[in-house]
């Protein structure tokens, strides 16, 4: 299943190392980041559950910048 | 601006006008490192922070950890000088700083901006739709409607579904979607396509197509995911981003050991430990590759936009980049270079007034369902007068034979013409020929053929001029017609009387001679040479579903012209591309050598880092600059 989030990403750079934390995550088959469109795109695995999922991207996007947001 | 960027505005004022004053107050020791260290914290307080946090993750070249590590080694330096008993410089770790923080405030501003740009692109989206049911008025999600289901736009309200209308007369703002400015008049049984705004008029529709079909979806689908398939030029970009800030680190602890070290060992020189390790960290300043990172997808993304502002659809930053090398262009000739439709073109030898003729021949072909009949009627304009028709005869083959107000006519080909003893004149025009006789005398004939665009002789000539070498057409169509439209048009091959499966095999053989090339069709049966092509522009408003789909190129107003232009925006757009790529790669360099041998000192170093990034932001803005004409 695919969902498209709204994010807040302040450097290029970083959203691609944060595309990176994402799909490292648990529970996302593929995650891309438009930092131009301020946009995130996750596909998770079949009968995940998506909100503890979630938190665990916005964690692990969190330590490469501490003010990337994810609006969930 | 967005209270983040507000928030740092003030930062930027406040630790730039303290810097201008602690210039002209002369202060000394622990008190002016001080009055310096609070404005290197109020500009820099975050950029500390994420370097910390940086630290904690194991990232080492971290652009705020980078930046921490050259300014904190600045004021060590200068901390250093001072205790020497010379007055220290710590203007220069705030200023870097300053300047840094400024970069990013353009960069966010720049990036806002155009992704501003394409929001409004965005807003044809149609949030709801008014369903008509049981005579009531319900406001429902566009997703919800099906085909068939009658929804009701009002003035001012979007179109949300792509439908007919079967009520109401209106001027349609099909802008957003054509790049056209001048309104569309729109009356019973029109189409109509979703996305348009309805400028005054009540229209009822029946829609056919679901949201999901509708032609509003299809294109935010592809804007959407324009920017997801990515260019040679920005694959370039970020992996040479990857090796480009390691490269430089290392060089950066390289310069302050190795020099020194060896100065010692085999000059036997005192150490010059400072200048080595300010060169260093001057390296640290140039370290970043955002110049980069950000203006080249920016220049692709507001190429993309400017185009698609024009009425120009494209599926990616790979196909601008491509479009931009297209040496050959195939056209298929019907429903691109023509209408598609046939039109009464030319009425010859009229012995009487014109209008009278084309009267007499739609009336006599009134009641057929002919094709001829209903373009004959379309030229006739008015509606058909029944009762003035009498004793129609068709001949199947030859034509008709009708009584039009008791006087009889007779509207058909030579067959019809010689059968009844009647001499008229050969036509040398191309096209189906329509001889007129009344009272069985000749009175002239009707050239119906497909209609050249009249933009296409033009586009011919824009593609020549931004240098398409080659301009070949295709066609099913007859030889003698497809020689007539080259010839007008200046094409200079055509390859005429091809089946479907033939234009591709004709698109195999072009694509042998290596030139990329381009192939435009409206996509009646040619969905698979526009895929088989370098780059598939398709007609996005006559052009069928699988066309567009196939195509990497939509036009959604079949305008011949757009295809120059959009070879002119993908030019430019490359030209930006590598202008920036070359300047911003070019000024770093020289910086790097230049801070290597001393000549450069950090003040140049942070112009070659956010300079340079500023600059490349409002260059690749010009690409979202696409001239109406």
């Amino acid at each position: 299943m695919k969902k498209v989030y709204r994010i807040e990403a302040d450097c290029a750079n970083c959203a691609n190392l944060a595309e990176e934390e994402a799909k490292k995550t648990k529970g996302v088959i593929n995650a891309a980041v438009n930092f131009l469109e301020q946009k995130m795109e996750i596909e998770f695995e079949d009968n995940a559950d998506i909100k503890s999922i979630m938190k665990e991207v916005l964690k692990n996007c969190k330590k490469i910048e501490d003010d990337f947001e994810i609006y969930i | 601006m967005n209270k983040k960027q507000k928030k740092m505005l003030i930062r930027i004022i406040i630790a730039g006008l303290m810097l201008i004053g602690l210039h002209f107050l002369s202060m000394h020791g622990i008190i002016r490192f001080s009055a310096y260290m609070v404005s290197y914290l109020i500009i820099g307080y975050d950029i500390l922070r994420k370097a910390f946090n940086g630290i904690r993750n194991f990232r080492v070249f971290d652009e705020s950890l980078l930046m921490a590590v050259a300014t904190i080694g600045a004021v060590a330096l200068a901390i250093y000088n001072e205790a020497d008993g010379n007055s220290g410089d710590y203007v220069e770790a705030v200023a870097v700083m300053l300047f840094y923080q400024i970069g990013e405030f353009f960069q966010g501003l720049a990036v806002g901006k155009s992704r501003k740009n394409i929001a409004d692109l965005m807003a044809i989206r149609p949030d709801y739709a008014n369903i008509e049911s049981n005579g009531e008025i319900k406001k429902v999600n566009p997703s919800e409607v099906k085909a068939g289901d009658i929804i009701i736009v009002s003035a001012g309200e979007k179109v949300p579904l792509d439908g007919i209308i079967i009520e109401g007369t209106s001027s349609l703002n099909t802008s957003a979607l054509t790049g056209e400015s001048a309104p569309r008049y729109v009356s019973i049984n029109d189409e109509v396509i979703s996305g348009s705004v309805n400028i005054n008029g009540l229209l009822k529709i029946r829609v056919t197509k679901s949201f999901g079909e509708s032609t509003v979806s299809k294109i935010l689908e592809l804007v959407e995911n324009a920017s997801s398939r990515k260019s040679k030029s920005e694959d370039f970009i970020t992996k040479f981003a990857r090796v480009y800030t390691p490269f430089v680190v290392i060089s950066a602890i390289v310069l302050a050991v190795v020099p020194p070290i060896s100065e010692m060992l085999l000059l036997k020189q005192p150490v010059l430990w400072t200048t080595w390790i300010y060169r260093a960290l001057t390296f640290l300043v140039i370290s970043c590759p955002c110049a980069l990172v950000i203006s080249i997808p920016l220049s692709f993304f507001a190429g993309i936009g400017g185009a698609s502002r024009a009425g120009i659809l494209i599926k990616g930053s790979i196909f601008l980049e491509t479009l931009s090398k297209v040496r050959t262009v195939v056209f298929d000739k019907t429903g691109t270079l023509t209408k598609g439709v046939f039109e009464v073109n030319a009425v010859h030898h009229n012995k009487t007034d014109e209008s009278k003729l084309l009267e007499y021949a739609a009336l006599a072909e009134g009641l057929s369902s002919h094709p001829i009949a209903l373009s004959l009627r379309k030229a006739y304009k008015k509606p058909i007068d029944i009762s003035r028709i009498k004793d129609v005869q068709e001949i199947s083959g030859n034509g008709v034979i009708a009584k039009v107000d008791d006087i009889e006519i007779m509207a058909g080909n030579e067959k019809l013409m010689k059968n009844n003893n009647i001499e008229y004149i050969k036509c040398h025009s191309t096209g189906t020929i329509i001889h007129i006789a009344i009272n069985k005398e000749y009175m002239g004939h009707i050239v119906i053929s497909d209609v050249i665009k009249p933009e296409s002789e033009e586009a011919v000539k824009r593609l020549k001029k931004s240098g398409i070498k080659n301009i070949i057409m295709l066609t099913g169509d007859l030889k003698s017609v497809a020689k007539d439209v080259a010839y007008r048009l200046k094409i200079d091959k055509y390859y005429a009387e091809l089946l479907p499966n033939e234009k591709t095999e004709k698109l195999e053989e072009i694509l042998n001679d290596k030139n990329v090339t381009a192939f435009v069709g409206d996509g009646i049966n040619d969905a698979p040479v526009l895929s088989r092509a370098d780059i598939g522009i398709a007609m996005g408003n006559s052009g069928s579903d699988a066309a567009i789909e196939a195509a990497d190129v939509v036009l959604m107003d079949d305008n011949p012209l757009k295809i120059s232009k959009a070879v002119n925006i993908s030019k430019k757009c490359l030209r930006i591309v590598k202008q920036n790529i070359y300047f911003a790669l070019g000024i770093k360099f020289i910086c790097l050598v230049l801070g290597a041998t001393g000549i450069a000192n950090m003040w140049l170093a942070v112009f070659a880092d956010v300079g340079v990034m500023i600059i490349c932001i409002f260059n690749s803005f010009r690409t979202l600059l696409v001239s109406k004409s």
